[in-house]
């Protein structure tokens, strides 16, 4: 006997090519004449997103379009991978405005801290996924953009609701 | 009808099957990505035209403008032959299968069947047997090693099974006395006189229709016999240099192959172009030009669907079968034809022709109790093949676990 081989020894009804061959064939029929598919026709049918989904941000804006964001500062310092990009500035009545709010959605990790840390609840992120692009530079959103998306923001965890999605 | 309108319905009917025959290969190969989807829980193809149906085409432009590679060891005059030899014998197999009841026109009454060649499916088996060239030389010319063994692995695997494939044809000859095809399917129908069995040889015959479906399988390298291709071993072996429109020119033999063999299932066990349970469309022409039957255009028509729809089903069966069994180890494959199915044909053209010199010798005449008694005799056949041969494991080809366990007890 040459080599090594290692004997496997299987109960006859095990073994049977005809019986294995039957059942094989049997249950592919069965999966064949069954119309309901797993797959998802996915630009005719989307995905159905959870609440809390993290995707693209976008900013919250006022009445008169202004973008809310008062240029506190807190998003650009707490984000964890530095992907935004915030120079403030002053109008003529004192208040505070985001003068370049840059946000590299390449770079983000979609973790969600700059919705949590922002006061006036200007920065979101959304329940939204499509954003492939041609370029790279395109990845970077600016205000004007970020005030553009119009999909559903996302929902914070609620601390009464534990289990809450 | 002879001379002129002669040569006219044939270059027809000829240029009409060559046709059809390849749009039904555009279909085929729809259908196996649709069937492999739906066989795995997806939707195949579906985005290109109505239920995904132009899929096809696009595929087809797609390989028209793909680069043409040339392998550097390639050896070049065979290597542009071996497609060619692909996708000609495939397509002309088809010539000696007829497709309907025979046609009246104002020329005379036209047979729905290229050649009514007196050799019949004699010609299938000398012509299919030239499809070896295509694996072996397009396997060798390629100069690659994974196509060398798949060239050679295809040449030993279609010669194996073209003994079994003929063989298993035998029986059906017991029975007709004809190797004409329009004669054998003219054999299944009702016809007065006694010439005629009036059932489908599936009954009489199914365990030679098993065999004829396993050797045919093996012969047109499809699952579980695909030794040839084996992307896993050998990334598709002997087509793995080719590309473009030679790589589909390989497909489309393949896909022709296996619709011509659904064929000739068809037209040798279900009765060919015959619609079940109707005498109507039994319409035969004797060789002395009398016409049995009332041919019509309705009938042509209508038998012309009967065949398709018996065809599409036996496809249908190829591809359920090739998206559910795994493929066979080499030496299992060279089992299973030399020492299982070749023994096994023989036994059976044995029983089969005792069978009939025992029924012909009560004086039984031809008909529903002749096909009744044969039909018993194939399940006494079936019954030893499933119960004897699959527990002795004669069916699982090589088994060579209990042949070391025995080896390894001191037995062989």
């Amino acid at each position: 006997m040459p080599g090594k081989v290692k004997v496997v020894n299987r109960p006859e009804s095990e073994a049977s090519y005809v019986r294995a061959a039957t059942k094989g064939m049997s249950i592919t029929l069965k999966h064949m004449l069954d119309p309901r598919k797993k797959t998802q026709q996915y630009p005719d049918e989307k995905w159905e997103l959870a609440p809390r989904h993290r995707g693209t941000h976008r900013m919250e804006v006022h009445e008169d379009g202004r973008a809310k964001c008062v240029a506190c500062g807190l998003c650009p310092t707490v984000c964890p991978v530095n992907c935004i990009k915030l120079v403030p500035a002053e109008d003529e009545n004192g208040e505070r405005f985001a003068a370049v709010y840059e946000i590299d959605e390449f770079r983000c990790i979609f973790c969600g801290m700059c919705q949590e840390v922002c006061p006036v609840e200007a920065i979101h992120l959304g329940v939204h996924y499509e954003n492939a692009e041609y370029s790279r530079e395109r990845w970077v959103y600016d205000l004007e953009r970020l005030c553009e998306q119009d999909h559903d923001v996302t929902a914070l965890w609620d601390p009464a609701d534990k289990a809450s999605q | 009808m002879s001379g002129a309108p002669f040569v006219v319905a044939t270059a027809i009917k000829a240029i009409g099957a060559f046709t059809v025959l390849l749009l039904a290969v555009m279909l085929a190969t729809y259908a196996e990505r649709r069937i492999a989807g739906f066989i795995q829980d997806r939707s195949g193809p579906n985005r290109v035209g109505p239920i995904g149906l132009l899929q096809v085409i696009a595929d087809g432009l797609k390989n028209i403008l793909k680069e043409e590679t040339l392998p550097a060891q390639a050896i070049k005059p065979f290597f542009f032959l071996a497609p060619i030899l692909a996708i000609l014998p495939a397509t002309v197999l088809i010539a000696v299968v007829p497709f309907g009841a025979p046609v009246p026109t104002p020329w005379g009454l036209t047979e729905l069947i290229v050649a009514d060649a007196s050799i019949g499916f004699l010609y299938v088996l000398a012509i299919g047997s030239i499809g070896v060239y295509a694996v072996a030389l397009g396997g060798w010319a390629s100069g690659s090693k994974y196509s060398l063994l798949g060239g050679l692995r295809g040449s030993a695997q279609m010669i194996s099974y073209e003994v079994a494939l003929a063989l298993s044809l035998v029986p059906l000859i017991l029975l007709t006395g004809d190797v004409r095809v329009p004669e054998i399917v003219s054999m299944q129908q009702s016809f007065e006189g006694g010439a005629a069995y009036g059932t489908w040889f599936v009954l009489p015959l199914f365990v030679g229709l098993f065999f004829f479906f396993v050797a045919g399988l093996a012969e047109t390298n499809r699952l579980p016999f695909d030794m040839p291709e084996a992307e896993s071993e050998l990334i598709t072996g002997y087509h793995t240099e080719y590309s473009a429109m030679k790589f589909s020119m390989f497909m489309i033999g393949e896909f022709a192959h296996v619709i011509t063999v659904g064929a000739l299932v068809t037209v040798f066990f279900l009765g060919g172009w015959d619609i079940p349970f109707w005498t109507g469309d039994d319409i035969r022409v004797l060789d002395n030009g009398v016409v049995v039957g009332e041919p019509s255009i309705l009938i042509s028509l209508l038998t012309l669907a009967a065949f398709t729809v018996k065809t599409g089903l036996v496809v249908g069966v190829f591809m359920w079968i090739r998206w559910t069994l795994p493929r066979f180890r080499y030496d299992q494959l060279m089992d299973l034809g030399w020492k299982f199915l070749l023994e096994a044909v023989t036994v059976y053209i044995l029983v089969i022709a005792l069978a009939i010199l025992a029924l012909e010798g009560l004086g039984l005449p031809r008909g529903g109790w002749y096909a009744a008694a044969l039909f018993t005799i194939n399940l006494v056949v079936a019954g030893i093949l499933i119960g004897l041969a699959d527990r002795k494991a004669w069916i699982r080809g090589g088994n060579v676990s209990a042949r070391l366990t025995r080896a390894a007890e001191g037995g062989e």
